[in-house]
This record gives structure tokens, sequence and C-alpha cells, in this order.
């Protein structure tokens, strides 16, 4: 190695004032913007340009100048001792004591292992929890107002549609079928039937005449929800139009595939107004009307057995 | 792939040409072995009697690709929203200039998808391609079966009209008689207890980044198993061949590897010894 030449020139630049200058033509053309555009800011951008390449030449001198000539390094190959044959001589790492049962190496492998796991598993459990559990938690169904009782009529069904969560929009409409079935021990009593198909949730429609003509639209309850009731005679009961299932007036499967009776709502009366509250499987009516027994049941999804000895096949419901 | 210098005939501006063309390619494989790699994918070693079910693989690979694309470009156009859904893909079949056609292909060509994907499963079932060693990919085949068709399931809602709707209504109330797990599997899909907005969204993303993603890793595996093992020769190549019963004679090899042998069956060598 050489010495370096100049060893008492700084290697920095020195201090410049052109930077200072530079800034002043900017800030000159910034204020020039907003006080008088075409006489102080050409002014400005003149004096930032000048001190910008007064700048720029001053910062570059040292790269522009010839190349100071570097000898080239130089290694000489030491003539004494012969390279050591990697098999030989000492060993990178050392050999595990004898009875080591925990050798250092392994050690880092399961360690290195391990808090990789501990890594993914910090990043996965939270978002794998982000995509089931929301499907899980804060399910339930809204207490819906049908609005005025005097609406359903003694003895007549009345098929009703509603928002379930109005918010969400049309996603939430659902329809149930209605009927005032008249007083049973001095309270109202009405047969709610829901139109999910129990085969495979499809719609079920009426058997029978249906009278849009005598449609009724109210708009109950604080959230400004539509109820609409259109008046039918579902003489022949219930039918779904996918595959076939067929209902009687009561809800209980007739014919086709479907495993079980048609849901049902519960009900209440608050101030005057029909309440829909949450739905719940039936597994089968006996008896009509008010005198019904209804061999109710958890609300299950389409298609589930709740009674016999196939219910065993769905023992545990998500919670609703 | 360094250009050997030889005696040819050619003309010296062919062989400046070649070397031009030569030089990226070698520079590309210097560092990266990816022509290598290409090159032993494209020409590896079949057997000699191969014929046009072979190609079934590659067809519905092919479907696969042109469906991967659509889709990402009719994503550029679709809105994944209950409210808006239904209008956006109104839009592009109507409005948005050749919408009706890639809308058409993603559509069409979903089913060529799936068909392709039974002739293919039936071509291999017949053949016996799907024995020993090839198991494996029998099952990997399978397992992007059971993906493709969710993919069917999953794009089918995002129309949002009537038959989208209830069809999926009915697909994963499907789902919800599955034993003991089953209404758990349903609530999963709807991502709640009933059908909402987030369902479509929900739907969208599986059909779109998750499932694909898993069909591109599961491609990736079946193909490296096809190269790996190489192609099963159809099942009249012995016969073909003149070869007798079960215990046939020693296989010729024309220098292809014993598993592209069509007779190599009891030659296959088991610890590198001897056939």
């Amino acid at each position: 190695m050489t010495e370096p030449q100049h060893e008492d020139r700084p290697h920095l630049p020195g201090p410049s004032l052109y930077p200072i200058g530079f800034a002043a033509g900017v800030a000159c053309i910034l204020v020039g913007l907003i006080v008088n555009p075409t006489l102080i800011a050409p002014i400005g951008a003149a004096i930032a340009i000048v001190f910008g390449f007064l700048w720029a030449r001053d910062a570059t001198m040292d790269y522009r100048r010839e190349p100071e000539p570097i000898e080239p390094e130089r290694r000489e190959a030491p003539l004494t001792a012969p390279p050591i044959p990697a098999d030989r001589g000492e060993a990178a790492m050392p050999a595990p004591e004898p009875g080591e049962r925990f050798p250092r190496s392994r050690f880092l492998e399961a360690s290195t292992l391990g808090l990789g796991a501990v890594i993914g598993g910090l990043v996965t459990v939270p978002v794998v929890g982000f995509m089931v559990v929301p499907a899980f938690k804060g399910q339930g169904y809204p207490d819906v107002d049908l609005g005025p009782l005097d609406n359903f009529p003694e003895g007549k069904w009345l098929i009703t549609t509603f928002y379930m969560h109005p918010e969400a929009g049309n996603v939430s409409r659902r329809t149930a079928y209605i009927r005032n079935n008249g007083q049973l021990n001095g309270e109202p009593s009405f047969t709610i039937i829901s139109n999910r198909c129990a085969h495979l949730g499809c719609p079920v429609q009426p058997n029978g005449p249906v009278q849009p003509g005598d449609k009724k639209q109210v708009t109950p309850g604080e959230k400004g929800q539509k109820v609409t009731l259109v008046p039918t005679i579902p003489a022949g009961g219930f039918g779904c139009p996918c595959h076939g299932g067929q209902y009687d007036p009561e809800g209980n499967r007739t014919a086709g595939p479907p495993v079980r009776a048609l849901d049902r709502y519960q009900y209440a009366v608050v101030n005057g107004h029909l309440v829909l509250g949450k739905p719940f499987s039936v597994a089968h009516v006996d008896g009509e009307g008010k005198n019904a027994k209804i061999h109710a049941y958890k609300l299950a999804g389409p298609g589930q057995h709740i009674d016999g000895w196939e219910q065993i096949l769905y023992p545990i419901q998500p919670p609703h | 792939m360094a250009v050997a210098p030889t005696r040819s005939r050619k003309s010296p501006r062919r062989q400046k040409l070649e070397a031009a063309v030569n030089y990226p390619l070698d520079w590309l494989e210097e560092r990266s072995g990816l022509i290598g790699a290409v090159r032993y994918f494209l020409f590896r070693k079949v057997p000699g009697d191969t014929n046009w079910f072979h190609t079934l693989g590659s067809a519905t690979l092919t479907a696969f690709l042109v469906q991967a694309l659509t889709g990402a470009i009719l994503a550029m156009y679709y809105q994944p929203h209950p409210a808006t859904a239904y209008q956006s893909i109104n839009h592009i079949t109507n409005d948005v200039t050749l919408g009706w056609l890639v809308r058409g292909m993603h559509k069409w060509g979903a089913s060529v998808f799936i068909i392709l994907m039974f002739f293919h499963m039936a071509r291999v079932f017949l053949f016996g391609a799907y024995k020993y060693p090839r198991e494996l990919n029998w099952i990997v085949g399978v397992m992007l079966l059971a993906v493709g068709m969710l993919e069917g399931f999953t794009g089918y809602l995002l129309p949002w009209d009537q038959t989208a709707y209830w069809a999926t209504v009915v697909g994963i109330n499907l789902n919800g008689t599955a034993p003991i797990l089953g209404p758990f599997l349903a609530d999963f899909l709807r991502g709640g207890a009933e059908i909402g907005n987030d369902t479509l969204s929900r739907f969208y993303s599986l059909h779109m980044l998750l499932i694909p993603g898993l069909i591109f890793a599961l491609i990736g595996l079946h193909l490296y198993l096809v190269v790996r093992l190489g192609v099963s020769s159809p099942p009249w190549s012995r016969e073909a061949a003149g070869g007798g019963d079960y215990p046939a004679a020693p296989p010729s090899t024309n220098g292809r590897s014993g598993l592209t042998q069509p007779t190599a069956r009891s030659g296959w060598r088991r610890n590198g010894g001897e056939s």
C-alpha cells in the first residue's frame, strides 16, 4: 500500500454558500407565485438556476477531476504452509461431547422451526378467525312489527312480506303465511308459517288463488320497514316450485322430498300490533287452527331431521 | 446451451443470426437454468403410441387458463355488492365493448372446464393410468375436480339474479344436510344464519382469490407428478408391440426411461439393480 498523497486535504467538500443562495431562489419563487407571478417568480427562478448550477459545479468538482492512479492490490500466496485438506484440521463446529443428547445444531434447528411455527401461527390464527367467527357471532332473529291486528281478519290467510333487517335491503326480505285463528282463552291466536321449504329452502307457494288486488301495505315500527299483506286461499296447502315438496295448510308434509313440516314463527301481541318473534322448526302438527298441537323443536336448517332416529345426524346447531 | 463451434454448412450470416438469438437465451440459462427446465418439460420422452386422448389434460389446463384470464378481466367491471351486482353484469353484457363475448367465454368456458375434467378423468380411468406409481396424481386430480366444482358453485351466485340466488340457497342448504358439521358448514358458507350482503362478497372472494390460488398450486403439483412419473401408454400397447402374457419379454428401452415404457411393468428397477 502506498500512502495517500493528499493526507492533509479534508475528505468532505468545504462549506459552501451556494445551497443557501439556491434555497433563497426557491423561496423567492414560492413567494413570487403568490405575490407577483410575472416578475418576482422569474427573478427567483433565475437566482435558483444560477446558484443551482454553481452548487452542482462545486459539488461535482472531485468527480470531474482526472482520476488518480490507484495501484492494484496484490496478495502474495504464502509459500510456506500447504493448504489444509477439508477432512483434516480443526472442524468448523466442535464435535458433540460424548453422551451429549442435544447438540447445539439440533437446538438451532428446532428453534428455527419452532419460531417459524410461532410466527406463522400468530399471522394465521387471527386471519382464519376473521374468516370463520363472524359467521357464528351475533346471529339472530330480531322481532318484526307486522302492524295492527285489524289487518288480520279472522280465518283469512295473508301472504305477509316483511324485512328482517331493514338496513340490509332486499336481501333480508322474508315471507310468512299468517292466519288469524280468533280468540283462544281470551288471547288472539295466530298460525304463522314460514315460506322456507323444509327440503332445501326454496320459497313455498300457496296452492290456491292469490288476490293481489286486495294488497295492503303498512309501515309499522320505527325503522319505517314495509310490510305487505296479500290475501290468499291456500285450500290445497303449500307447494314448493324447486323440487315439488307439498304441504297441507297446517304445514305438514304431504308429498315430496321434505323431511319435516314447515317452520313457524313465534309471535306476540304488543300494543295491538302483531309482532313476529324467533322462527322454530316443526316436526308435525296434530289438529288445526287454534287447537293445533305443534311438535316444536329448535330451529334447524332445511333438510335436517329434527325427530326420529335421523336426528342423531344433527346433534348440535350453530348459535342463532 | 453454449453454441459449439462445429464444422457446418451454415452461412456466416446465419451463424451470426443464431448467435444473436442464442446470446440472450444463454444469458438467461446461465443465470437461472430456466431454458433447460423448459426444454426438459417440452422435449421429455413420452411413449411412442400416445394418442389424441392424451391431450385431454392439456385441454383442461387451457380451459382453466381461459377462465383465469377472462375472470380477471371481468373483475375490472363487476361490482360484488347486492345493490349493484346485477346491474354491473347487465352493463358488462350490454354496454361494455366485447363484454358479451368475454362474459360468454367465462360462462360457457366454465362448463367446458368441468366437462373436460370429466373426459380427462374418464381417459385416465379407462386407460388404467391411475395405477402404480401414479395413484397420488389421481388423488391430486380428484382434489382438482372438487375445487373446480366449488369454483362453479361460488361463481354461480355472482350474477345475483333469481336463478343464482335460489340455486345458491339450495346448494348451501344441501351442504347443511351433511351429518354433524353440516349446519356449521352452511353458516360458514353464508357468512351467517341467513344469506345476506356478506354472502355475495364472500363467494366473490372465494371464487376469484382463494380457490383459483388453490387450483394453480394443485395444477403445479399435478404437472410435476406427470413430468416426474412420465406419461403412461394406452392399454393396448403391449399387444400392439407383440407382447405376450404378463411376465413379458424384457422391454426394449429405445432410450426411454423405465416408467415411460409400455411393457416395462415387470422390469422396473427396484434398487438400481438389474431389470
